[in-house]
């Protein structure tokens, strides 16, 4: 069987060569999509950062199916790659459960928790999306001249809630008598990227007279700011500064550094520090964007008020509440 | 007889449809740059040549074997069932109920009582579907679709609202306790010098799978409920005559073609993820479709449609891995080989029946 001996031969010097240079890092995207124009864009972007400035190389994959998270960590921490960095909260059960047995790989596990006393091997990296939802929240209201303003998520999880209650207290701070209509795209993942039906809520917000809408949905956020510039209302873009998808049109955009700290973690390769990472304000890990897209749209008053609340927030003068810390909003019903 | 020996309709017609696929699908690929035969290389190394490969392809099969016996008993009774995806769901609170509330002292106990409830709740999901089919006439394509769209809305609020473990992001449920965990391939097969199957997905479900098409096909061929189920399939009205009521076979068939989709439950959230996550079935409800059309509703083709398919996910997963095709590709490349086998069969059947009657007319 010369054929079959082809066969086996060509197979195993594939399985030895994708095996790869040592410890180069990994990059697993969540089921959203790599190129979603928002969160696991920003870890490519992130990723590409790396790329840039090192000049040293990565290897990522684009997930399919559940089963999958697991089979991927296993064989990129098998064939060495390290450390392996993962987008997503659902990725923090998987990993919770490979981590051990791969003692000497780094996992990194953004927007997800795993507990650092019993994998000491992961670093968790947390953000303070309400705390950036807050100041886009309140830049909404003060752009609004109809006082109602919308919020569109895209699957109906406690992490976008996490986004709409931050969002709803921005706005009521600025307008305490403002409506904010808030609508969750789906319940399935697919909701992550159905640009068509982010459209479709949009319309159904504009009759509804919101004028500002915040899309924190993933792919489906494309929608959502495509119709806002179609039908002439304001929108604010999630995760990647979305500024330049429809310049003039997007207020400004809720940034989630995921690009920084990807690219951070890469940099520093195997010598990771592990543990538990959140990065808000203080730490520069959410904020508003703010570039030539947007300077017409950002007044000064809008500007130094966010600033100023911003400082506050740092100083723990505000607190704006986290809706995972206790599964409710004061200010808006789910 | 200007008909085509059976053994060509059930062999040489799949195996030239998928070569027809295969044909296309590395068209594909060379127009994005890349190597099919490296790929088709790389996809059998992944998924046949090492134990963990298998041990992926056999965990996906395992899904697609109920699935597929779910739509394929239901047409044999000329029944559509597209609600195999929301039954599975549904099937899978069923399990995650049991296992989370009742403190079981073995897993072999565990999953005699979890394969009851997977089956009470698939079944009971295809209960109103069913119904409204043989009762009203409201057809079982557009209310099984529908009910589709529901599961997933009460799947999503259970998870959210109530079994969610508080502070948790992900919407799923607590960890299964430990004693319902079932045994993998790897724990089954493993030995201290020879880790086979580590960290492979594979476990005693897809032994129960197995046992399910044995069961179908004694069901269909060897019970009287059998023969009324393939009876009412091939004219409605021959059946009633005969004294067979269309309204108990429409119902009875769909729950249990119901009972095995939510049956493909145990796979994925008792032997996997171990807890019930959001999107524990990920289409292998529609799956099912394309490998009970592949395997023509007969449970030995279901069986070999579905590694097939095991194959091509497990071998797709590995091209994600290792190569720069994008995943949109695979899903195309699996999306042509359903294409070609479950929906152009007759592309490939009408042309060789021909053939076949033309051959044998010059040799008599």
């Amino acid at each position: 069987m010369t054929f079959a001996k082809t066969i086996l031969g060509t197979a195993a010097t594939l399985a030895l060569t994708s095996g790869a240079a040592l410890a180069d890092p990994a990059l697993i995207y969540d089921l959203g999509g790599k190129f979603d124009k928002s969160f696991n864009e920003a870890a490519y972007n992130g990723a590409e950062m790396f790329v840039k400035e090192t000049g040293g190389s990565y290897r990522d994959i684009d997930l399919q199916s559940e089963a999958q998270r697991e089979q991927a960590l296993r064989r990129f921490a098998e064939s060495g790659f390290n450390p392996v960095i993962t987008t997503g909260f659902s990725m923090s059960a998987p990993i919770a459960e490979v981590a051990p047995d791969y003692p000497d790989t780094k996992f990194v596990t953004i927007d997800g928790f795993v507990d650092p006393e019993t994998h000491p091997n992961v670093l968790s990296i947390l953000f303070s999306e309400h705390e950036g939802s807050y100041l886009v929240g309140m830049m909404a209201a003060m752009a609004s001249e109809s006082d109602t303003v919308g919020f569109i998520g895209g699957m109906d999880t406690p992490l976008i809630r996490k986004f709409a209650c931050g969002y709803a207290q921005g706005v009521l701070a600025v307008k305490p008598e403002a409506t904010v209509i808030s609508n969750m795209t789906g319940t399935t993942p697919a909701a992550w990227n159905d640009p068509v039906k982010g459209s479709e809520l949009t319309k159904a917000q504009i009759s509804q007279g919101a004028d500002v809408v915040y899309a924190a949905a993933g792919g489906t956020g494309i929608g959502v700011l495509q119709t806002a510039a179609d039908e002439g209302i304001l929108s604010v873009g999630v995760d990647s500064n979305q500024n330049y998808l429809h310049p003039g049109k997007v207020l400004t955009s809720m940034l989630k550094r995921v690009d920084v700290a990807v690219a951070e973690a890469m940099t520093k390769g195997e010598a990771l520090e592990t543990g538990v990472m959140v990065l808000g304000l203080a730490e520069n890990g959410v904020g508003y964007a703010l570039d030539e897209h947007n300077a017409d749209l950002v007044s000064a008053e809008m500007k130094s008020a966010v600033d100023a609340a911003r400082e506050k927030i740092i100083a723990g003068e505000i607190a704006v509440h986290d809706y995972s810390s206790d599964d409710s909003c004061p200010v808006i019903n789910f | 007889m200007d008909r085509m020996p059976a053994w060509a309709d059930a062999v040489l017609v799949p195996l030239i449809s998928i070569l027809l696929a295969a044909l296309l699908s590395a068209l594909v690929i060379l127009a994005i740059g890349e190597s099919p035969v490296e790929a088709l290389l790389l996809m059998v190394d992944g998924a046949l040549m090492r134990s963990t490969g298998w041990g992926y392809t056999l965990y996906y099969a395992t899904n697609f074997i109920f699935t597929g016996l779910c739509v394929a008993i239901a047409f044999h009774a000329s029944l559509f069932n597209i609600g195999g995806e929301g039954q599975a769901m549904i099937g899978g609170l069923g399990v995650a109920l049991v296992c989370l509330f009742i403190p079981f002292p073995h897993w072999s106990i565990a999953l005699l009582v979890a394969t009851g409830a997977a089956a009470l709740f698939g079944a009971g999901w295809a209960l109103i579907p069913a119904w409204l089919q043989a009762r009203r006439g409201s057809h079982i394509v557009i209310t099984t679709i529908m009910f589709n769209f529901i599961a997933a809305a009460v799947l999503n609020y259970v998870l959210v609202n109530l079994l969610r473990p508080a502070g948790a992001m992900d919407p799923a449920t607590a960890p299964f306790p430990a004693a319902t965990h079932l045994p993998s391939f790897h724990d089954m097969f493993a030995t201290a010098d020879n880790p086979l199957f580590r960290g492979s997905p594979a476990n005693v479900s897809f032994f129960l799978a197995v046992l399910a098409c044995l069961g179908v096909w004694l069901l269909i061929w060897r019970t009287r409920l059998g023969y009324e189920i393939r009876a009412m399939g091939f004219s409605e009205s021959a059946a009633r005559y005969a004294g067979i009521s269309p309204v108990r076979i429409t119902v009875i068939t769909m729950l249990i073609s119901g009972g095995l989709a939510g049956m493909m439950a145990l796979n994925t959230t008792m032997g996997e993820a171990e807890r019930l996550v959001m999107n524990a079935t990920e289409g292998a409800g529609f799956i099912g479709i394309a490998v009970a059309l592949m395997g023509r509703s007969h449970p030995l083709g279901v069986l070999l449609a579905a590694l097939l398919f095991g194959f091509l996910y497990q071998g797709g997963a590995e091209l994600a891995l290792w190569t720069n095709i994008p995943r949109e590709l695979i899903t195309v490349i699996q999306a042509l080989v359903i294409l070609f086998t479950g929906a152009l069969g007759n592309m490939v059947r009408v042309p060789l029946e021909r053939m076949f009657v033309a051959l044998r007319r010059r040799a008599s």
